[in-house]
């Protein structure tokens, strides 16, 4: 007797504040895409479908960060709705870059972009998924890698941990044989203190790495800092180049002139 | 009270459309009262923190905007402070540029036609069930759309994203070899596309047309991609890039987080490759000519739902462009030239797949980037999208509301809008009285 036919997992994909980016690496992944549709249920996926299967959810992937009083109720009815949680991207890991305006007065961004602010609704903040939910896995980059993002998929639904390196992307670099860019041409690189993932494609196109993927477990930014000091990057640079993708990350937001 | 037969058609979720947005029509005893495109996408703001900022910046940070179309908005903005600087790039770093962004339309315009747009015309919710009916022109889709990302990733270092522009130039020419790896994907995209156009020839188009400025970037002997000299109109409009903001203006409604742009005096307007193809024709490779024509394809078009063909015939284009790019490419002697910033304001065009997206920045002479303009090819489109949402409705009334919906989520799809782009921009919400 042929067994049952087996459930498939339900999938879901939510956005909030983001580029839509991280969401479209799974769209990206095109010799897979037709093979993870077999496996799993793409049960909520707007970007993609305009079919919605109702949940619960055994994993959703939450990209982008919560900007808006609507958005700050609608994590929670997410949560309450997934199994499981996973955020992807810099958004939705540290606020994106429009958490740039944590550190500005939110009624001069406004007015300054829209000339009728009344219009505009918004929060002074810009804060990850897990300022608000539990969150089971975090992935990062901006963008995320589509096959870490993969892995994770994967990982999520056997029940084990995806096997992701939290180390710097120093590491990879190694790995790949790129000469490194600091040393050998001064090249102001923030590789040292960023968490790895993307495969260090910058340094291999000759240029610093600028810290997409936030900052990996446990760095030294204050050492890295008194380096580009050192080699004469300006006090601006320094501040600027921390404070981009992953500016509320932790070290990363207290780094250059602010502490580090 | 048959007299107040009014109804509401309202998606409070558009799906396959790239960021949020919503759709409300009113209609009210037969006719259409209101049309809304709600764009709730969150604002985030870029104009505001690109102050402050230093000028070699704004490419990478103006190109988390949108991870549809980075490379637009990273050519922009680059060419913007270029041409403040008193920088042209050209030769063989100009071709890159340009090989780079034909990677970008391969797998914007594949992943429109394929996975957004088609399976409106077929009557599936997605590429997935497209997938089960469908599933060689499903695997040619992802073949040709894999094509685009290989070069994204050859030329730029990844699909989303990429890092390899800088002011004055790329960070790192790539040799003829790794441009070499590219061809045989390409070879084979370039048969898909072709088969595309008649493909997408073939679908059920409403009868529906519109007359309205059609708006493209140009250089002569050259389809308008990675820049141009002028900006020209359908209606004899011919401007250089800085004279833009003195022919276009955008204002706030309060139903939308994006703005609204008006061509001054003339009202709405359209940009993309409806645009392009009647500007452009003449500009196109052979090949792709001889596409058009093969499925009786002539500029200009004037049906928006027919723009599905008029993309294909454009990835064709894309396609033929990038082989012929590769082919003719050499190494250049440096991968960029040194740029000094300078006090003044700089003005940066290209065509995104979607349409001509504006750049506008002023900076001092440190390269503080001290003011930030952009207009997405989304908000100059939006009233040309409302327009043709209020004339499908009213010509489709007889519908039911469920097909008349999804009319106009379809009506709304043919302009491939990127709503995370025009937030600065979607909801359908249709209310009959």
């Amino acid at each position: 007797m042929s067994p049952a036919p087996r459930r498939r997992p339900k999938l879901a994909v939510w956005k909030f504040a983001s580029c839509d980016g991280c969401q479209l690496s799974l769209l990206d992944c095109e010799d897979e895409l037709l093979a993870l549709a077999g496996e799993v249920e793409i049960a909520y996926f707007p970007e993609a479908s305009s079919a919605t299967v109702r949940g619960p959810y055994d994993l959703s992937l939450v990209e982008g960060s919560i900007t808006t009083a609507d958005d700050r109720e609608r994590i929670l009815r997410v949560r309450s709705t997934s199994r499981r949680l996973v955020t992807i991207g810099a958004c939705a890991t540290a606020g994106g870059i429009q958490a740039l305006r944590n550190f500005a007065d939110i009624d001069d961004f406004v007015s300054l972009v829209y000339a009728q602010p009344q219009y505009i609704e918004t929060l002074a903040t810009s804060t990850p998924i897990s300022a608000h939910v539990a969150v089971d896995f975090e992935l990062h980059g901006c963008p995320i890698d589509k096959y870490q993002l993969l892995e994770v998929i994967a990982a999520q639904l056997l029940g084990r941990r995806p096997q992701i390196a939290s180390a710097s992307v120093c590491t990879e670099c190694k790995r790949r044989g790129t000469v490194c860019v600091m040393v050998a041409h001064g090249t102001a690189c923030l590789g040292p203190v960023t968490h790895a993932g993307c495969g260090a494609i910058c340094p291999s196109f000759n240029r610093g790495c600028y810290g997409c993927f936030g900052p990996m477990e446990t760095p030294n930014v204050g050492a890295l800092t008194r380096r580009l000091r050192e080699q004469g990057e300006p006090e601006t640079a320094i501040d600027r180049v921390f404070h981009t993708f992953n500016a509320t990350a932790e070290p990363f937001a207290s780094a250059g002139s602010g502490g580090g | 009270m048959a007299e107040s037969r009014t109804k509401t058609i309202r998606t409070d979720t558009l799906a396959r459309v790239e960021g949020e947005g919503a759709m409300h029509v009113r209609i009210e005893s037969g006719r259409v009262t209101e049309v809304e495109l709600r764009i709730y996408e969150p604002p985030r703001f870029f104009e505001a923190f690109l102050r402050g900022r230093d000028f070699s910046e704004a490419i990478d940070i103006t190109s988390r905007i949108c991870g549809i179309c980075p490379v637009a908005y990273q050519m922009s903005a680059v060419t913007a402070m270029e041409s403040l600087c008193g920088v042209e790039v050209s030769g063989p770093v100009r071709e890159l540029r340009r090989l780079l962004y034909c990677g970008e339309w391969i797998e914007s315009h594949a992943l429109h036609i394929f996975m957004l747009h088609a399976p409106d015309f077929l009557g599936f919710d997605s590429v997935v069930a497209m997938a089960r009916d469908y599933p060689q022109v499903v695997a040619d889709a992802l073949v040709l759309k894999k094509a685009g990302n290989e070069i994204m990733r050859v030329v730029g270092g990844r699909e989303i994203h990429p890092v390899n522009m800088r002011v004055g130039g790329v960070h790192r020419a790539p040799s003829k070899r790794e441009l070499s790896t590219l061809v045989p994907g390409l070879e084979r995209a370039r048969e898909i596309a072709l088969a595309a156009v008649p493909l997408t020839a073939g679908l059920d188009f409403p009868d529906y047309e519109q007359d309205v400025e059609l708006v493209a970037l140009a250089e002569p002997g050259r389809y308008p991609i990675d820049r141009g000299v002028t900006i020209v109109s359908s209606a004899g409009l011919e401007i250089t890039p800085p004279e833009y903001p003195e022919h276009f203006v955008e204002s706030h409604v309060p139903w939308s987080h994006a703005l609204h742009s008006q061509h001054i005096g003339s009202g709405n307007y359209l940009v993309g490759p409806l645009a392009r193809f009647a500007t452009a024709y003449d500009e196109l490779t052979a090949l792709a000519r001889e596409a058009a024509a093969g499925v009786g394809l002539r500029p200009p078009e004037r049906n928006p739902f027919r723009s599905i063909v008029v993309r294909a015939v454009e990835l064709v284009h894309a396609v033929d462009e990038a082989l012929s790019l590769i082919a003719a490419y050499e190494e250049p002697d440096a991968p960029a030239v040194a740029v000094e910033p300078r006090a003044g304001v700089g003005h940066g065009v290209s065509e995104a797949p979607r349409g001509l997206l504006y750049h506008r920045y002023e900076i001092d002479a440190d390269g503080t980037i001290l003011d930030a303009t952009i207009i997405p090819p989304t908000s100059q489109n939006q009233s040309v999208i409302e327009a043709d949402l209020r004339a499908v409705v009213e010509s489709s009334l007889d519908l039911g509301d469920d097909e008349l919906g999804r009319r106009c989520e379809q009506t709304i799809r043919n302009y491939d809008p990127c709503i995370s782009c025009a937030t600065h921009f979607l909801k359908l919400d249709v209310q009959r009285c």
